[in-house]
């Protein structure tokens, strides 16, 4: 089963949401450590070229997974819980898209602030759409790191959510998400 | 006796019209350049400048060791023609210009040496360290230009060294800079 139904998840969203999950906490860190090293550190350059190329790829996947979300049947929330904690839970599912949204690109207009394109891997690259804003790469950087951070707390209340459902509630939240059946 | 009042009310006369040669200028932004070129590696350089500066000096033709400057610079305006390393550079490993926005220049001895060359001393301020330094000046021309103003230019060059100023520099090969400033003045 490859799309979702009413009360299940496909293989394709799974897949989206645990290789994303991965990809998204893999880049958090490495964009702390990157910014951390020393200028002849053999890091210095790999590790921010690997940020900007993996982050374009990822945007592109975010936005195929919008296309994937608008196109499916969504699962109904499992449990008893109130109406509100439903909205919460959507809140922070729509909060997750938004900030990374928001984070690539304030992370391409500190790569671009001077008209350079951001090159992916060695095969394409990403042009400039704002270049001339005078120190934009410094207004950029912090929007990036604060809203990085940020996310960062939003994936811990939403996986506190998920751990809630599976130990608390002892619904099948979390392994649907897993695609377990049982 | 009304001879003497005469002399005088020409005399006073005479001393008010006095041409002044102690004359004051403006650094026009414009035509005013300031910047360092530094070690890449060892293997090349780095060249770099800072955009946003104002500044005025004064330049007496007749004693040239009267002259004056006094210069501020906007540190969050460095630019190396390159973003990101230029964010490295506003950043809290090397300028840190949120904690000091401004570098400050202000002279305190002009030496004149007659040939068109002078070594201007001074006291520069940069990364809240205050640090005297000596450039050497060329005094490169002077005169009216085409739009009713009269201008005068120099060019001064000295080295810096990072330590001086507390800033530890990205490696062991990039720790001194040659500063090149080109001024340009408009007389006001």
């Amino acid at each position: 089963m490859l799309k979702n139904s009413t009360s299940e998840y496909g293989w394709i969203g799974i897949t989206l949401h645990w290789g994303m999950a991965v990809v998204i906490i893999g880049l958090f860190a490495l964009g702390l450590y990157m910014t951390s090293l020393d200028y002849y550190d053999p890091w210095y350059q790999k590790g921010p070229n690997l940020h900007r190329s993996i982050g374009v790829l990822l945007l592109t996947v975010l936005v195929f997974r919008l296309v994937w979300r608008i196109a499916n049947p969504r699962p109904e929330p499992l449990g008893d819980d109130p109406p509100v904690l439903h909205k919460a839970a959507e809140l922070v599912h729509r909060l997750l898209y938004l900030f990374l949204f928001a984070i690539a690109f304030s992370g391409y207009l500190i790569s671009t602030a001077d008209g350079r394109a951001v090159e992916v891997f060695d095969w394409f690259s990403v042009p400039a759409l704002l270049p001339g804003v005078e120190n934009l790469e410094d207004y950029a950087g912090e929007v990036h790191l604060v809203l990085a951070i940020t996310l960062m707390v939003l994936v811990g209340v939403h996986a506190a959510g998920a751990l809630k459902h599976h130990f608390i509630d002892k619904d099948r939240t979390l392994l649907r998400m897993l695609g377990i059946n049982k | 006796m009304k001879r003497t009042l005469m002399t005088m009310a020409a005399a006073a006369l005479l001393v008010l019209t006095a041409p002044v040669f102690a004359d004051d200028y403006k650094i026009d932004t414009g035509h005013t350049f300031i910047q360092f070129k530094i070690s890449h590696l060892g293997y090349s350089y780095v060249i770099g400048r800072f955009n946003d500066f104002e500044g005025t000096f004064t330049y007496d033709e007749k004693d040239p060791s009267k002259s004056r400057v006094e210069a501020s610079i906007v540190t969050g305006s460095i630019d190396s023609s390159h973003a990101e390393r230029d964010k490295h550079l506003r950043g809290s490993k090397f300028l840190s210009v949120g904690k000091y926005p401004g570098a400050r220049f202000v002279s305190t001895v002009f030496e004149d040496q007659s040939n068109g060359k002078a070594l201007l001393k001074g006291d520069l301020t940069l990364h809240g360290v205050t640090k005297p330094i000596t450039l050497d000046v060329t005094h490169v021309g002077a005169g009216k230009d085409p739009w009713g103003g009269y201008r005068r230019g120099f060019e001064g060059t000295t080295r810096l060294s990072l330590k001086d100023f507390g800033i530890k520099g990205p490696g062991p090969t990039s720790q001194e800079l040659e500063v090149l400033v080109v001024v340009e003045g408009i007389r006001t």
